[in-house]
């Protein structure tokens, strides 16, 4: 078997240092009712070539984003990776390290994290960021609870535009706590009413920007409410290329910034593994969840860095730390900084922008369709357009599969519940798309609609 | 530490690395996209902006040299032997990163139509069954995101579970002193408390004093097995019928699972739910701090509690359910889509690449080489217990009294000698633990030559060299660092 | 200020009138390490006997001060959070957390002097 290195004569040798006669023996701690005696009745090992076999058999069956016109986001982007960063991604020291909780010897994570989090800062707007968590989802259900620790309140109000996955997975996580959980209905049109929510029992309103819907707001005045009444604001950004093209939720006034970070370096997967950005001010730090990479020196006065503020952490605090977290999301986060850093500052800029233009194209495209209306007015790389009274978009979206087309998602298969969301259908746009996958959407729209 | 100076301040290989921000070159770019043409930007509610970022523009080959250089700074289980206890280090098949990078896996969108993605789907269904039939337990959750998410996820099925029995009122969990910090701050998310058990003298929970504890308030146990001392808990068929008995559920950490794969399903220990880390025990990559996956089996009386979302057998195939279905009664989501799907399909390459076969003998092997570490070291380090140990080898500083050498100045001289360090000062309960975890994927000779190194440096330590093992390590890019002025005024981004 | 009085959990208190000061020991600030964070409460706050009171951190441990009386905290020690490896320096002496309005001097009966305190510090050894 090609990953064992001990042969049996190895372990003969081995045991008779032990004082074994076998390795039965060494399990003779196990209570023997619960002992296996021999390998369990299930497939044997196979080489490489038959394990190839069957992956790409399965992988056979799947209709991947790259053989379609493609037009799904809501929470997930398909973006270009450079070639560069999956080829560094491979490299043994990175991708074979444990957590560098040795800094001696792993000073290229902790550099590459410093850095990490230097570039979330930035692109968020914010002072600080940790070196990332899971995904998305539970970046935002642990600034919920980080925000209720700060201003020492229970009620957590969150927006019909956060994508129902975070919406859940936060509800999820206050259940059985004294935190509690107000969830608005799905926003489609932008019409929510935030402000008047607000108040002196609010521990923080959770928005995404851009929304479920797509739709983009300014959050400075919902940031100066809250603040007002001593609550937070949590801005969500589950598209963070739109970072690119906009005004930063730090510069309106956001207290935590949560972002899902795939889109950048590590392409889709079938939806993971993700990558939780999580940024906060400077006053916050020490309540932040995560690890954190830190500056400081070495015996030889040389710059370093260390994994730093381990207090807030499960390994000290026990079960009184900012959480249970134990990773981070490592290796996704050193793609995501390593695409950042091939874009720069102006390729950060000009991919936005490209994202942005492929989704106005896409809009004026679908105005030759009847019946469809985009809902809302003010969009990124995605919007969302009703199909007409009758139409149910799940069943456009199967139909347009049938054609080879991945066009978008139904709002239904996140809100079964809301008749009137049947008709919607919520489509992306990323610098992946051409103009002939365009102009095949628009057509095939035609038809089955 | 050398006297020799390089004008540079490179040393040969060892090559200084600027931050990237301190190394931009305005006007570069590594990525080549096309001219975007007139944007049109009145769709932005007025919240374009093109402004900087600070972020600094390097083309291709400087990207690639920076992380190149980056990377060997590191180490990396593929640079040498990684014997860090609790942690299981072992090889990464690299077949499992082709696989996983191909188009049909890696290029899906996890919001597909469900009958464009009968593959992905088969992929996180043979896991599971995989999963289910190496513990004989019924039922998996396959999203939660790493090993303390899993435990969360075992623990919020627990307390729904009293919940729908009108047991809501048990809020107490049991928790041995030995157990790693996760477990008590994933039982605090759940609204438990936790009350510490005290371990015996052999390393393995007190039977009695865990008795002592049960009353009507307890909701369950979290027990580590084989347990944080690398020791299988002898008792724990009578443990779970105790923590069965008094009305609780039975919490199994799972995190070493590795050594019993294929020789104990945990269901006949009488577990009611396990987290199994695929990035330790089915040998996913760490990639330094993640990504994991913690899938987490659960027994038939907590199963109806499982989250969403998960894959069932439908009438025209694979069916994923993402909200409700009839008999079911989900605690709700843990993460967003439908798990770590990269991370399952390498976990699944290296299972079929194993077979029931291999990942018996890789369990035994794992056990086998903790084992002789633990016999061929026993006469210069100090055993923490008697008799054998499972995967892993505890040894307590003892060794190191009077010598004026810490473990931790040990751990350190280990660096100088081309080792990553033992895990050290865990568990708590023994004082300045040492740690040892080969995993099976080490040689006889790779065993043998690390013996002969620890061995050499506790006879040095013995022989009065403490002054030598507090300046090690002297080799490294960078020698011990400061953490206290780290922590006191922390520095956690540049600025220009 | 009178005689330091000691607590099991390590913290000092010493009265002058009915304002008490409270800091850590000696001994707690080497077991410690190197404090890198300290967090004193805010004037005013009610605090019970054994409530927690502060927080001090080193690199690798975390602690709640907890406060040896009852009464209304009249002022926390800004130096020390400023500069906390003055706990390291001077932890009996100018490195107290806070200083405290006793509501009921009785509960210093209750607390160990300094050779009952020395007597228990040989019982951890």
């Amino acid at each position: 078997m090609r990953y064992l290195p001990l042969t049996e004569s190895d372990r003969r040798a081995m045991l008779a240092v032990i004082g074994a006669k076998d390795v039965d023996e060494l399990f003779r701690d196990v209570p023997a009712a619960a002992r296996l005696a021999e390998p369990l009745p299930l497939p044997r090992h196979q080489g490489e070539m038959e394990v190839e076999r069957a992956f790409t058999r399965m992988a056979g069956k799947n209709l991947s984003a790259g053989c379609a016109p493609f037009f799904i986001g809501a929470g997930i982007y398909r973006h270009h990776v450079p070639a560069a960063v999956d080829q560094l991604l491979l490299r043994g020291e990175f991708l074979t390290a444990y957590t560098p909780y040795q800094p001696e010897v792993s000073q290229g994570t902790l550099q590459a994290l410093f850095e990490f989090q230097t570039q979330v800062a930035m692109i968020t707007g914010m002072d600080v960021a940790n070196a990332s968590m899971y995904d998305g989802a539970t970046a935002t259900a642990e600034a919920a609870i980080m925000a209720c620790r700060i201003t020492k309140r229970a009620k957590v109000i969150l927006s019909g535009s956060l994508h129902p996955h975070y919406a859940e997975t936060t509800e999820t996580s206050l259940r059985y706590t004294e935190m509690e959980a107000e969830l608005l209905p799905p926003d489609p049109l932008g019409f929510e009413d935030l402000l008047g929510r607000v108040d002196s029992q609010t521990a923080c309103v959770v928005v995404q920007n851009p929304g479920f819907f797509g739709g983009v707001k300014d959050l400075r005045l919902l940031a100066s409410t809250c603040h007002e009444v001593g609550a937070l604001l949590v801005v969500m950004v589950a598209e963070p290329t739109s970072l690119g093209l906009f005004e930063s939720p730090g510069a309106m006034g956001a207290d935590i910034v949560v972002a899902e970070g795939q889109s950048l370096g590590m392409g889709m997967n079938f939806g993971g593994p993700g990558l939780g950005l999580f940024a906060t001010r400077d006053k916050y730090v020490r309540q932040m969840p995560g690890r954190l990479a830190g500056q400081t020196v070495d015996v030889d006065g040389k710059r370093g860095w260390v994994l730093t503020l381990s207090t807030r952490e499960q390994h000290i605090r026990r079960e009184k730390a900012t959480s249970n977290i134990c990773t981070n999301s490592g290796l996704c986060a050193l793609a995501f900084s390593m695409h950042l850093t091939m874009l720069g500052g102006s390729g950060f800029g000009r991919l936005a922008e490209i994202n942005h233009a492929n989704a106005v194209r896409l809009e004026q495209k679908l105005a030759k369709v009847k019946g469809l209306k985009v809902l809302a007015q003010s969009y990124y790389n995605e919007f969302a357009v009703h199909l007409g009274d009758d139409v149910k978009a799940a069943e456009v979206v199967d139909a347009l599969a049938e054609k080879g087309i991945l066009g978008g998602v139904p709002a239904s298969r996140f809100y079964p519940s809301w008749p009137e969301l049947a008709p919607v259908l919520i489509l992306a746009a990323t610098e992946t798309n051409t103009e002939d996958d365009m102009d095949r959407l628009v057509a095939a729209l035609k038809e089955v609609v | 530490m050398s006297d020799v100076n390089t004008f540079s301040g490179n040393r040969g290989l060892q090559v200084e690395e600027k931050l990237i921000f301190e190394m931009g070159n305005p006007g570069c770019s590594g990525v080549d996209l096309p001219e975007p043409g007139p944007v049109d930007l009145d769709r932005m509610d007025g919240l374009a902006k093109r402004g900087a970022f600070g972020l600094p523009d390097l083309s291709e080959p400087q990207v690639v040299r920076h992380y190149t250089r980056l990377s060997q700074k590191n180490y990396g289980i593929d640079t040498g032997f990684y014997p860090l206890g609790s942690c299981t280090m072992k090889h990464n098949p690299r077949l499992s990163e082709k696989l996983a990078r191909l188009p049909g896996l890696a290029d899906l969108h996890p919001l597909q139509p469900q009958k464009t993605v009968q593959g992905a789907l088969e992929v996180m269904d043979s896991l599971a069954e995989w999963l289910k039939e190496l513990t004989g337990m019924p039922t998996v959750a396959m999203s939660p995101a790493a090993g303390a998410h899993g435990e969360w996820c075992g623990l919020m099925a627990i307390r729904a579970a009293h919940d729908d029995n009108c047991q809501g009122h048990r809020r107490r969990i049991l928790v041995p002193e030995s157990a790693h910090g996760t477990n008590p701050a994933s039982a605090a998310m759940c609204g438990f408390s936790v009350d510490p058990i005290p371990a015996k003298d052999n390393g393995r929970v007190d039977l009695d004093a865990l008795k002592a504890k049960l009353g009507p308030d307890v909701a369950g146990l979290m027990l580590t097995n084989p347990n944080t001392c690398g020791l299988f808990e002898s008792e724990i068929i009578e443990i779970a019928a105790a923590i069965h008995g008094a009305g609780g559920y039975f919490y199994c950490d799972g995190a070493n699972f590795n050594a019993i794969v294929g020789r104990v399903k945990v269901a006949d220990l009488g577990i009611d739910a396990m987290h199994i880390n695929l990035h330790k025990t089915f040998a996913t990559p760490h990639g330094g701090g993640g990504p994991g996956a913690g899938p987490t089996v659960l027994s038939a009386a907590l199963a109806a509690f499982a989250p969403v979302p998960y894959v069932v057998h439908g009438k025209d195939g694979f069916e994923l359910v993402e909200g409700g279905r009839e008999g079911a009664k989900p605690f709700g989501r843990v993460k967003g889509f439908h798990g770590q799907f990269g991370v399952f399909v390498r976990a699944l390459a290296y299972i079929t690449s194993m077979g029931a076969d291999g990942l018996r003998q890789a369990s035994s092997d794992a056990v086998l080489n903790a084992n002789y570490l633990q016999a061929a070291l026993g006469d210069v380090l100090t055993p923490s217990f008697d008799g054998p140990c499972m995967h892993e080898a505890l040894f307590d500083d003892r060794f190191l009294k009077d010598t004026g050498v810490t473990t931790l100045d040990f751990a350190k001289a280990l660096i100088d000698e081309g080792y990553h360090p033992m895990t050290m000062y865990f568990p708590l309960v023994v004082h300045g633990a040492l740690l040892m975890e080969p995993t099976e994927s080490e040689s006889k000779d790779t065993l043998d030559q690390f013996i002969a190194v620890v061995r050499g440096l506790a006879l040095k330590a013995k022989a009065g060299a403490a002054e030598a093992f507090k300046a090690s390590p002297q080799f490294t890019p960078r020698r011990r660092l400061d953490e206290t002025l780290a922590a006191r005024t922390p520095v956690l981004r540049w600025k220009a | 200020m009178g005689d330091k009085r000691f607590t099991k959990d390590h913290e000092w208190i010493s009265v002058a009138g009915d304002i008490g000061t409270v800091g850590i020991s000696d001994y707690a600030q080497h077991a410690l390490g190197d404090v890198v964070f300290v967090e004193v409460p805010e004037p005013g706050r009610a605090i019970a006997k054994g409530a927690e009171a502060a927080v001090v951190e080193s690199v690798k441990a975390a602690s709640e001060v907890y406060s040896p009386v009852s009464g209304t905290v009249v002022k926390g020690n800004q130096a020390i959070v400023d500069q906390p490896g003055l706990v390291n320096e001077a932890a009996e002496t100018g490195a107290w957390f806070f200083t405290i309005k006793l509501s009921d001097p009785s509960e210093l009966t209750g607390l160990m002097d300094r050779a009952a305190y020395d007597a228990y510090l040989k019982t951890l050894e």
